[in-house]
């Protein structure tokens, strides 16, 4: 069963005060998040990233269009109890502590009262916050903050996950703690689904990510997949400073780092660069095929109607 | 009670209690109280009356300026901050949060109103040194006063339901103002003509009553409140108290949390 299947969502504002004109947030969307699985939705700042997350979470009504989430309608009182959230750059009660927000979430999201403190314990710890339960919120930096928008998504033990750039602001340690929660959430089975538009994240993470752009989906895919593209070019490294003249004629584009140089040329020329390497006596150390980074892949999937939408403008 | 509309208003409580202000508010309304004393000591014969007039009309008065200072920020507050985004999130209807959010309102209301009355109350034991049968009026002013905190309660969480705070307090303050003559408005509307009549008659009904609200100046002459006006002004409230929070939550449930 699909964790999270989008039909045809689709978001327009109305923008202007006298001649009101339609501003398309997010085009007709149609997709599926099997369960289990971590699902990267990339897209540059104003994709339509947020709204998709704001409709799932029925903050926004759509113009039409519709959702399932965990096989339940997207409105239904009842899934919302199996959802966490984390909204971008969240903001909480900052009058409460830590300890009492979370109490409050969990309240809300009807978890035993016997469970609650046990609960409210245990994310905190999860989160790398145990000793500031009893700090009031107001006293917390971004990053903390960040870490108790994090305990609050997961707090009630929800099924699938929402998270809105969930590495804001958080240091390079933080960043891989959340990597690391997020893996571990995958392996308790849960489905993730993030929006980021930090691609290394989502690189190291997903197993499909969708791109969005101008609030239409650009591709869609398992990772693996989308970098496998082999461009025809490979890269040889050997040992030493020296690049054999014969090497240009090739086509290689060669980069002396230390004691190594790297070249890149294309597939067809790899056994005449190896022969040439043989020949002056250099030691070759790695020979690899180049493949497209994700990356590359956002790249080409934004740029084409950039550069149509360049020619109309 | 719907557990998550309580947890709601709870919450909101709590929020109303961490704020300062609120104390301030509270703290400069018994100083009027205690200044009533001052003043009713320079009032020969009526001491009392001043106190009383005095004390519930600073109660009334700084109960309707932390009801709207408050109300207004009830909706707006969370959507600009976007602390609702974490809230509507859960299993939490819009209904429930909104009427949660008057419970809580309401509730700081009436503790509020309990701490400025001990002040009012405070003043009279100084003066007369004991309570008097007739005092127990004062209890059904006071009741009164948090029967008009309950109405623009609801109006100022209808305003916040869809406009700004400073237009909130705006709207919420006007109607208080154009309420506490609601009378004199009923009365002008019988005496227009044609289609005044009906615009007057119309506005008049419309905007809260506050002056069948008040009975301040009754109870300061110690004149009984009769019964069947305390059943009135109950229902009256309750009725327009209710009509205003279904507003609201009408308006809450088409809104889009941009």
């Amino acid at each position: 069963m699909a964790a999270l299947e989008i039909i045809g969502l689709e978001k327009t504002y109305s923008v202007g005060f006298w001649r009101k004109r339609p501003k398309h947030a997010l085009r007709p969307l149609h997709l599926a998040v099997e369960e289990g699985e971590i699902f990267g939705f990339l897209g540059p700042n104003g994709a339509g990233k947020t709204t998709t997350l704001k409709l799932l979470m029925g903050l926004v009504f759509p113009t039409s269009g519709s959702a399932r989430i965990l096989g339940f309608e997207w409105t239904d009182p009842k899934v919302k109890a199996q959802i966490g959230f984390l909204p971008e750059q969240p903001y909480f009660y900052d009058y409460l502590t830590a300890r009492e927000l979370l109490a409050y979430y969990a309240q809300l999201s009807g978890v035993p009262a016997k469970e609650r403190r046990r609960r409210v314990d245990a994310v905190l710890h999860r989160v790398g916050l145990p000793d500031v339960g009893g700090v009031q919120l107001r006293k917390f930096s971004k990053g903390m903050l960040q870490r108790v928008g994090i305990a609050q998504a997961i707090l009630h033990n929800p099924r699938i996950v929402f998270f809105d750039e969930p590495m804001s602001g958080l240091d390079p340690m933080g960043r891989r703690e959340v990597r690391d929660l997020m893996e571990q959430l995958k392996h308790e089975g849960k489905t993730v689904f993030f929006s980021t538009h930090v691609l290394s994240d989502a690189e190291a993470l997903c197993d499909r990510v969708a791109i969005i752009h101008q609030g239409e989906l650009r591709g869609i895919g398992v990772v693996a997949d989308l970098t496998s593209n082999v461009h025809g070019k490979v890269e040889v490294v050997w040992q030493g400073t020296r690049v054999p003249s014969s090497l240009k004629a090739l086509e290689a584009e060669c980069h002396v780092t230390g004691d190594t140089v790297r070249a890149v040329l294309p597939e067809e020329n790899q056994d005449a660069a190896i022969d040439a390497l043989r020949r002056e006596h250099l030691r070759l150390i790695s020979l690899i095929p180049v493949r497209a980074s994700l990356e590359d892949y956002f790249v080409q999937k934004l740029a084409p109607r950039e550069k149509v939408e360049g020619v109309t403008v | 009670m719907n557990a998550r509309v309580i947890h709601i208003a709870s919450n909101t409580f709590r929020e109303a209690v961490r704020d300062r202000v609120l104390y301030n508010l509270i703290a400069f309304a018994l100083l009027l109280s205690g200044a009533a004393i001052l003043v009713g000591q320079i009032s020969i014969e009526i001491e009392k009356l001043v106190v009383i007039n005095l004390g519930l009309t600073a109660v009334s008065l700084f109960g309707v300026v932390i009801a709207i200072f408050i109300g207004i920020g009830l909706v707006s507050k969370e959507i600009d901050r976007r602390t609702l985004y974490t809230v509507l999130s859960r299993p939490v209807r819009r209904w429930e949060f909104i009427v949660g959010k008057f419970f809580g309102l309401a509730g700081t209301l009436v503790v509020n109103t309990f701490f400025m009355a001990m002040g009012v109350f405070g003043a009279l034991l100084y003066l007369a040194h004991h309570f008097h049968k007739a005092d127990a009026w004062v209890l059904v002013a006071l009741y009164f006063i948090i029967l008009q905190f309950l109405i623009i309660c609801a109006l100022a969480l209808l305003f916040s339901s869809f406009s700004s705070p400073l237009l909130s307090a705006v709207f919420a303050f006007a109607l208080f103002v154009i309420g506490s003559f609601a009378e004199d408005l009923r009365g002008f509307a019988t005496m227009a003509q044609g289609g005044s009549r009906w615009l007057a008659t119309g506005a008049a009904y419309l905007v809260p009553n506050f002056s069948a609200l008040n009975v301040i100046s009754s109870v300061a002459h110690e004149q009984p409140i009769p019964g069947h006006l305390i059943l009135y002004n109950t229902l009256y409230a309750a009725l327009y108290t209710a009509m205003a929070v279904c507003g609201a939550v009408l308006i809450f449930e088409h809104r889009n949390l941009k």
